[in-house]
This record gives C-alpha cells, structure tokens and sequence, in this order.
C-alpha cells in the first residue's frame, strides 16, 4: 500500500510539472483567442474550474469503448478518434466487448478505471447499466464523454451527438413523405428494442408524425430485427406480409438498412416499398445502384470520432468542465459549444444518393 | 457374446419386429414435428394468405436453409453423443473469409464455396482431433473452439466489413436466385440432406456412428473403429459449417465478423426439438432438418402474426422441453416394451 501511494504520489509530482511545463509553453499561442477566452470568463463562473485559456495537455491517453469491437460503423469512428489524439500528441485505443448486450461494457470500463485513463469514450449499450462504473470513474478524476448512444444524463460529462436526435428523426421522416407523396402505411425496422438512439429517433419520429401535413400517413410497425442479418431479414419479410399495402420503411440502422435492401431487392416487392434510414455509403452502393433505395442518410462517423477525441482531451485538459455554453476547439471542424444537458452535436446528416454516393469511401 | 452365438437364425423375424417398433417410434417423431409445422403453418396462413404465397414460401425455405444444412451437420456429430458448438464461429469465420477472398474479384461460385468447405474442414479435424484422439469432451472443445475462431476472425477482421457491392454478381445471385422458380440455397441443402440421410441410415459407417452414441464401450467391442469415426463425423459437421458460411456471404451479401455469432445454440436447438437425442444415439438427420425448418418458421410466422418478437424465444425453449420430455418418455417406454419382448422371447426358449 505505502509503496503503491508513494509511486502514485511521484507520479501525480511529475505529472504537475509536466503540466506547467505545458500551460507555460502554450500560454504564449493562446493568446490568439481573446475572444474565447472572453466568453470563457462568463461560463466560467458557473462551471467552477474550467479554464477555456488551457492547452490541451500532452500524452493524454484516451480509450474509446464502442457498444462491440467488430462494428465496422464504430470502428470507423475510434480509429479517426484516435488518429485526431495523435494530432495533439495524445495516445489512444479502443477495447470492448464482442457482443453488444447491456452489461457487456461494465468489466471493460473497470479495467479503465485500474489502468487510470485520462478520458473513457463510450457508446452506450444501455444507458443505465453502464451507470455506477462510469460514476466511479468520474470520482476517480477520469472524463466521460458519451458518443453515438448516450448514457443517462448524470453518468457522464458530455454527449456527442452525431446530429441532434430530434434532426434525425424528424429528417427521415420528411425525407420518406417527399418519396411516398405523404402518403400511406409506413413501418420502422429498428436495432434493438433497448438502444437509446433508436428509441430517441423513434420518439421523433412519431413526433414528426404527428403534424398536420403527415395525416395520410400512418406509422403501423415498428419492429425489431436485433442488428441481425437474418432477423432483419425476417422482419421485413413480415412486415411486408402483415402489411401489404404498406409504402414505406424507414430503417434508422446500418445493419437493418442494408438487410432490408438486400431482401427488398430481390424480392417481389422490390419497387412496390421506398426503404430510407440510416446506411454507410459502402454498404449501400449496390442498392442505391441497383434502385432498391432511392436515398439514405448519415453522418459523417469519422468527424464525429474527430469531436470526441477533441472534447475529451478538452475536458481532460481543464478547458471545460461540461457545464451548457462553454466552448471549445475540435481541431479542424473549429469551435463547438456545449449544449443542452452536456450535448454536443456534430451537424446535419449528409443525404446520399445516386448523384453523390460515389465521393464517399466508408 | 455367447448369446449372440446362442441365438438361432430364426429370431431374426423377432428382431425385425423389435427394429420396426424403434422405426415407428421415430418415424412417429418425426411426422409429429412435421404435424406442429403444418399446424403453425395452417394457422398462419388462415389468418394472413399471403404467408403462403409465392414470396412467401420463398421466404420460408430462403430463411431455413442455412439453418437445415448447420442442422444436418450437426446431427451426425449429436448421434455419437457429441457435440459441436464451435459452428456458429465456423460460419462467421468462413463468411468473412470468402467474403474477403472475393471482394473485387470475379472468382467463381464453386471455388467460394470450396473454400468454404475447406475452412470448415479444418476447424472440424481440429475439433475432432482434440475430442477423438486428445479424449477431451466435447462441449469443452468445441467451446474453446467456438472462442478461438471467433477471436481469430475478429483479429482479422479488426471491424472491416465486406460490403454486397464488393462481391460478384454471380454469388449473389446464387443467394437470391434459382432455377424453376425454387431458389436455390433450399436445393442445396436438400440435396445434402438427402445425401447425409441416405449414408446414415445404409452405409455400415452410417451405422456405427448410431452404434457409438448409444453405447460406445458395446462399439468399440464390436469393432467399431471410434476415434476415426468421430473424427469424420467433427470433419463433417466443420465442412457443413464452412460451406454454410459461403452461402451467408450468398444470401446476405453484408458480411462482418461477427456473422452468425449465438447460432450454435439455435442449431443445437433444431436437432433436439428434430428428436435427435442430445444423449446420442437416436434421431435422423430429417427429423434435425424439420426442427429447423419449424424453428425458422415460428420466427416468420410470429412476425406476420403481430406477436411480440419476445414470444420467439419462449416458445423456442418450450418446444426444447417438450422434446426432451417426450425424448424420455419414448425412451423409457421402450425400454420397457423391449424388455418384455425379449423376456417373453426368452421363456419361449
């Protein structure tokens, strides 16, 4: 034990005047944003100790914990998550379980905590289950930064949202009206009957849904086909059998969208239903080619592992605690400011289709 | 021994009789599951006609192909009281690298689906080897199997994903097309089952894989060379999974790592609920192959019937304990029935 604490109390000494060594060398670059500092004095006084003058700091080291580790979407995202922590001379990595079920991440997190991380990037398997490990994690000084699927509000310090949930739902919903002419029974194939983003979008959805120019249109399933291909499979199957006048679906996930197209594609229903949703353009080329799908949409993964990366050496570095106006730099998507209960959104979802699909490679 | 010598030629008609009683009991099985299928089907149909329309059935054969074939494979592993788990990452492991091997390439159907097979036959000989030379049991093998291959795909794969757009034209459409309307994943894995029935039930190796799994001391006094059966049983039951895995990249055109992952269970599931005794010995690669088909189509039909996706898996492991009940029911009251023809042949004597 008296070892362990002299060892950790050497290294916190070093760590010290590591970090002066830093704030001296940068003081002399930050004076190039008076103006960020200016607004920075404002917040401040709300948000105790953020100091929005402070350097990132050097050799951070941050681990991205996706909701499965062979999730081609995910992957895309930590790999230009950790890639932006080298422009900043900061290490990171990605751990995580292989299946993507709602405990699956709580050893991984408490092996974080052991290893002493500056920062833990998260997409939530479920937002409660991740709860206690996260919290113990921030009392042990270590940042949490939610992304792609948040963890409830009070588990971590930030959230970057992809695009905020409500312009995702509601976007696939107008997007679908213009295609079916605002007419028809429409159907969700979503993910997993548990995952927050799918829900939040859902919810939005049927928001959207509700105004007056959709009146013709009726949502009559939403179902779910697990991320699986086979069960996204069968799931479409159904609906197109429970439903057959059915006109549209809208598919908010990358497995479903691309089962969905495979299927729809080569089924006698190919043309009879519009499928929209959320695809990577790699995956969806075929089907867009092809005709199965007229358009998709999303945004783009590696910017958002980019401002994850950016915010998590940001609130590891002091410049920000989290607290709703504070500001801070993403490197070269320029400045973000913090939200609403610690969300950060990354943009508009890029529309794809025939005319585009090619300038994309992921 | 000095019984079997002591019984004259003439018993054989009393033995017939006993072979033709365990024959009716699992032919009795296997009508019973074809019975629930017909029955889930009817209902199905009555209240929504278009599950049984041409995309409909379609559908129902398309969903339950690669399901059968794993089936298949794994009921001539069961038969010798075995098991194979590692199939789920066989297939995954096999879909990812034919997926790989044909990204941006025109190889041919045949050579993927080789490929496949050749994957699959060398985790099955490793399998085997283990459980058949090495003496391990089998559920720690093929579980440490299951692991293994799951993390070397991962390792491999690192999050990549094969896109349909990557892969030929002509595989794809061995995954959507057929000839005469019939698709042809379906014949495929009619064929092989087939093939697989035939073998089981008239090749003297067929036999002895019955021979081992219902009492494997009474196989190996008899002669019955058993490590190298099982080894080719495991060898088998890894070429079915491979190949499986080339028709995944057929059918579903998006492959990743984790392909199939948790369908050793569902496979598993199919050959017991088919009357394929998990105990070894019983059961007929038909039987294994209508459990699939009926576990598939309980999926679908749940589906149009607007049930809630939950009911699927209870009613997949309900039909698990029915099986295993009626499995032991059957069992005992043979036994019994056995024993009182043999008793009463003996006091003839």
């Amino acid at each position: 034990m008296l070892i362990r604490t002299a060892a950790r109390r050497r290294a916190a000494a070093t760590a010290a005047t590591a970090c002066a060594l830093a704030v001296a060398l940068t003081a002399c670059s930050g004076t190039t944003k008076d103006s960020a500092v200016e607004e920075g004095g404002d917040t401040g006084a709300a948000a105790a100790s953020a100091n929005p003058d402070a350097p990132l700091k050097k050799g951070l080291k941050l681990a991205f914990l996706p909701k499965q580790i062979n999730n081609p979407y995910e992957k895309i995202v930590d790999e230009a998550g950790i890639k932006a922590a080298g422009e900043y001379g900061a290490t990171g990595k990605e751990v995580g379980p292989s299946d993507a079920s709602a405990s699956s991440q709580v050893s991984y997190i408490n092996t974080l905590i052991q290893q002493r991380q500056d920062a833990i990037l998260i997409a939530a398997n479920d937002p409660n289950a991740v709860c206690g490990p996260l919290k113990q994690a921030m009392k042990k000084n270590i940042k949490v930064v939610a992304y792609d699927s948040d963890t409830a509000k009070d588990c971590r310090q930030l959230f970057i949202n992809q695009a905020s949930s409500e312009q995702i739902g509601r976007s696939l919903v107008q997007h679908l009206g213009e295609q079916i002419d605002y007419k028809g029974k429409i159907a969700i194939l979503s993910a997993t009957q548990n995952a927050t983003n799918q829900n939040t979008w859902i919810a939005f959805m049927k928001d959207e849904l509700k105004l007056p120019k959709y009146k013709d249109m009726q949502l009559v399933k939403v179902a779910y086909g697990d991320d699986a291909d086979q069960k996204s499979f069968q799931q479409t199957q159904g609906l197109m059998q429970a439903y057959p006048d059915l006109k549209g679906i809208i598919s908010p996930t990358t497995v479903g969208i691309a089962a969905a197209a495979r299927y729809l594609g080569d089924s006698s229903y190919k043309g009879k239903v519009v499928l929209n949703g959320l695809g990577t353009p790699n995956q969806m080329r075929k089907y867009v080619k092809n005709d199965t799908v007229e358009q998709f949409s999303l945004w783009n993964p590696e910017e958002l592992g980019y401002l994850g990366s950016y915010a998590a050496a940001a609130l590891a570095s002091g410049q920000i605690t989290g607290a709703e106006g504070e500001k801070f730099k993403a490197g070269k998507l320029g400045e973000y400011t913090i939200g609403k209960d610690g969300e950060v959104i990354l943009g508009e979802p890029t529309v794809f289709d025939k005319k585009n699909i090619d300038k994309f490679d992921f | 021994m000095t019984t079997l010598l002591d019984k004259p030629p003439t018993d054989t008609g009393e033995g017939r009789s006993a072979r033709s009683l365990v024959d009716a009991v699992f032919r009795a099985r296997e009508i019973s599951i074809a019975g629930a299928l017909a029955l889930l089907i009817l209902f199905t149909w009555i209240s929504n006609p278009r599950f049984l329309d041409d995309q409909g059935v379609k559908d129902l054969l398309l969903n339950a192909s690669i399901l059968v074939l794993l089936a298949v494979g794994q009921s001539v592993v069961v038969v010798t009281r075995n098991i194979d788990l590692s199939v789920g990452s066989v297939v995954g492991l096999s879909a990812f690298a034919c997926g790989k091997f044909v990204a941006g390439t025109d190889h041919g159907v045949l050579t993927v689906l080789l490929l496949g097979a050749a994957l699959g036959v060398t985790c099955g000989l490793v399998s085997g080897a283990l459980v058949s030379f090495g003496r391990v049991p089998a559920l720690v093998v093929t579980l440490g199997m299951l692991y293994i291959i799951q993390g070397l795909d991962y390792w491999w794969a690192q999050g990549e994903q094969i896109s349909a757009g990557d892969v030929p034209d002509p595989i794809l459409s061995l995954g959507s097309g057929g000839v005469l309307g019939v698709p042809w994943l379906p014949l495929i894995a009619l064929v092989l089952l087939a093939a697989t029935a035939y073998f089981l039930r008239s090749y003297r190796s067929g036999r002895e894989l019955y021979a081992i799994g219902s009492n494997p001391e009474a196989a190996r006094l008899a002669g019955v060379p058993i490590r190298r059966r099982i080894l080719g049983a495991y060898a088998f039951s890894g070429a079915v999974a491979g190949f499986a895995g080339a028709l995944w990249l057929a059918r579903f055109g998006t492959v990743v790592a984790d392909n199939a992952h948790g369908w050793e269970l569902t496979v598993v599931s199919a050959v017991v609920v088919g009357g394929v005794a998990i105990t070894g010995g019983t059961g007929t690669v038909w039987g294994a192959a209508l459990g699939a088909l009926l576990l598939t189509t309980i999926g679908s039909a749940l589906i149009v019937l607007k049930v809630d996706a939950f009911w699927q898996g209870a009613i997949t492991g309900a039909l698990l304990l029915a099986a295993i009940s009626v499995d032991r029911i059957v069992s005992l009251r043979m036994t019994a029935a056995l024993r009182k023809r043999s008793a009463r042949h003996g006091n003839g004597a």
